[in-house]
């Protein structure tokens, strides 16, 4: 406590502050110097930590960008080259088409089912708690393990996946080697993953629903599916919003379970021919592997970039189905 | 309330079922003889080789798993701590406190939520090899992580509505200092909430990879980092790899069924605020 009113006298002078001035206390000198500079003291371990360790790396990685850098200290400007270089660089085009090719796989069928578990966890139901947990469960394991299992099901011999696809007559699927059944097996990862968290999210906006429109609606004869469509579903816009902004930074940065998913030495190509490498693994290549800090902060750029416009796009199609 | 047809019971329990088949089969090979995973169809009960798989797991020095786990351990409880004492003091300031550019300060802080974490990484990495002189060490997987502006806004949202202005009105009044009153009037107040950031903020560190992995090098690694050392190297040894997965999942698992009322309550209701 002491040390607290210590330390804010030495910052007085930096700190104009007009805030809620107490007159009232004990000594009224230090009272008032507390008020005024206590609040900056609180909300300044905050700022101080993100501007050394998340602005100025933001900040660094705009410059490296422009240079040619290495982690020895050679280090040359080069203005837009290594941009332009990407923008003609195969196998940053291939990473970046994995990536939003997996993206969608996941995120389409994963938000249905969220939004259809959300539907079932909203009617009244025993064991809600326990319903709940069970469905949120799988969010609690590392993407580590959910890889490294996953990796199992979806092996070409004696996986899980493919023994069950053998009664339909289907397979045996060598789900490293393709590129369209490399990014089902992650995109069920994704999935098996984020679903029930998804569904939980949809599950509380549900219940801020008036029940009183349900009513009304069903006094007007609307069936179930009726009122999903017409009260249920306009009222879930923005947090349907959320989730697919939210969706769309983490699906951008995928990297763990690709990682993972190809085990042995090369692991961060994403297969043999590339078939599964995203964006991030692909700077993770560039800049770790081979240590070209220029480049790599240039991809991590253009890769901030695209979920931007990800996020734009996204923003824009809800506030026209908003209007429509 | 509508009756509930035994249809959606059904559903339920097949998603139910998804969702802890992964984890009954991790512990299933985890405890079984490495030949069993081929057995067609696979194996459906626990076996008793769970003390020979582990005991691979940890003779393996290249994975140096125990090591991980000792490191995941110091690692998510500091930041834990950290992250949770510095975002009540900060969500508590804006919440309850008046002071000169408060609305743009917090609005700095939703900004960065936005931020993706690998978009720094490089210069993060090159800042603590080269400036710091860090690399392969705890302090450099944690520093970065001691504040968050998700908990900060959190805890602000929280304390707005738990946190009553006659009581703080009382309090100075009464002559408390600030630190005073967040210490014996705001802190009490905000238990649950932290309680819930705390648990979330253990889980996350737990189980961050990205960062860890391209600071750490298989000396000192975290939990994660071994597994994937494991996972990548002795991919063949399927029972070793699933005993060190089943251990390093068992903590969050006991967390989880312990406290999961919390943690979903706090996420169920940070969707709505948001």
């Amino acid at each position: 406590m002491v040390r607290v009113q210590n330390a804010g006298a030495v910052t007085t002078h930096g700190a104009s502050a007009t805030g809620g001035v107490h007159k009232r206390g004990p000594s009224g000198r230090m009272s008032r110097l507390d008020t005024r500079v206590s609040p900056y003291l609180y909300v300044a371990p905050f700022f101080i930590v993100f501007a050394l360790f998340g602005l100025y790396p933001l900040g660094m990685t705009a410059w490296m960008s422009l240079h040619d850098w290495d982690l020895i200290g050679d280090r040359s400007f080069i203005g837009f080259e290594n941009y332009a270089a990407l923008m003609s660089d195969e196998y940053f085009w291939n990473a970046a088409r994995n990536t939003l090719a997996i993206f969608l796989i996941a995120t389409i069928p994963q938000l249905m089912m969220a939004l259809f578990l959300a539907e079932l966890l909203n009617r009244g139901l025993r064991a809600r708690t326990f319903l709940r947990m069970t469905i949120f469960v799988p969010n609690v394991t590392s993407l580590a393990a959910v890889a490294i299992v996953f990796g199992l099901f979806f092996r070409r011999d004696f996986g899980a996946i493919n023994w069950l696809l053998g009664f339909v007559d289907i397979g045996p699927i060598d789900w490293q080697r393709e590129r369209l059944s490399s990014w089902i097996a992650i995109a069920t990862m994704i999935d098996w993953r984020w679903t029930g968290y998804n569904a939980l999210i949809f599950l509380a906006a549900m219940q801020a629903i008036p029940r009183d429109l349900y009513e009304s609606a069903s006094l007007d004869g609307a069936g179930r599916w009726r009122q999903f469509t017409s009260i249920t579903l306009p009222s879930l816009r923005p947090t349907a919003f959320f989730v697919v902004i939210v969706s769309t930074i983490g699906g951008w940065q995928l990297f763990t379970e690709p990682l993972i998913f190809n085990s042995g030495s090369g692991a961060i190509l994403g297969g043999t021919q590339r078939q599964f490498q995203t964006v991030a693994m692909y700077m993770y290549e560039r800049g770790f592997a081979d240590l070209k800090f220029g480049y790599g902060a240039a991809i991590a750029f253009a890769l901030f970039a695209i979920i931007v416009v990800a996020s734009l796009l996204n923003f824009v199609l809800v506030r026209r189905s908003v209007r429509s | 309330m509508r009756k509930t047809p035994t249809l959606t019971y059904f559903a339920l329990a097949i998603a139910c079922l998804l969702s802890v088949v992964p984890f009954y089969f991790m512990f299933i090979v985890a405890t079984r003889k490495l030949e069993v995973i081929n057995a067609v169809p696979p194996p459906v009960l626990p076996g008793g080789e769970f003390g020979e798989n582990f005991g691979r797991v940890l003779d393996n020095e290249h994975a140096a798993f125990l090591y991980g786990l000792v490191n995941s351990i110091i690692v998510s409880s500091v930041v834990t701590i950290s992250l949770v004492f510095f975002s009540s003091l900060a969500g508590f300031a804006f919440a309850k406190l008046r002071f000169k550019g408060k609305n743009v300060m917090l609005l700095i802080i939703i900004t960065t939520m936005m931020i993706p974490t690998q978009l720094g990484l490089i210069p993060l990495y090159d800042m603590m090899v080269n400036f710091f002189h860090l690399d392969d060490t705890l302090p450099a997987v944690i520093l970065p992580f001691l504040v968050s502006g998700f908990g900060v806004f959190m805890m602000r949202q929280y304390a707005a509505s738990a946190v009553s202005d006659e009581l703080i009105e009382a309090a100075r009044v009464d002559g408390c200092t600030t630190f005073r009153l967040y210490w014996s009037v705001v802190l009490p107040a905000l238990r649950p909430a932290m309680g819930v950031l705390g648990l979330l903020t253990f889980m996350e560190q737990w189980n961050s990879f990205l960062w860890p992995y391209a600071i750490l090098t298989a000396d000192t690694p975290t939990v994660q980092v071994s597994l994937a050392l494991l996972a990548s190297a002795y991919y063949t040894d399927y029972a070793q790899v699933f005993a060190a997965t089943a251990v390093a999942t068992l903590p969050l698992l006991v967390v989880f069924v312990v406290f999961g009322r919390q943690i979903i309550g706090g996420i169920m209701e940070g969707a709505v605020k948001a």
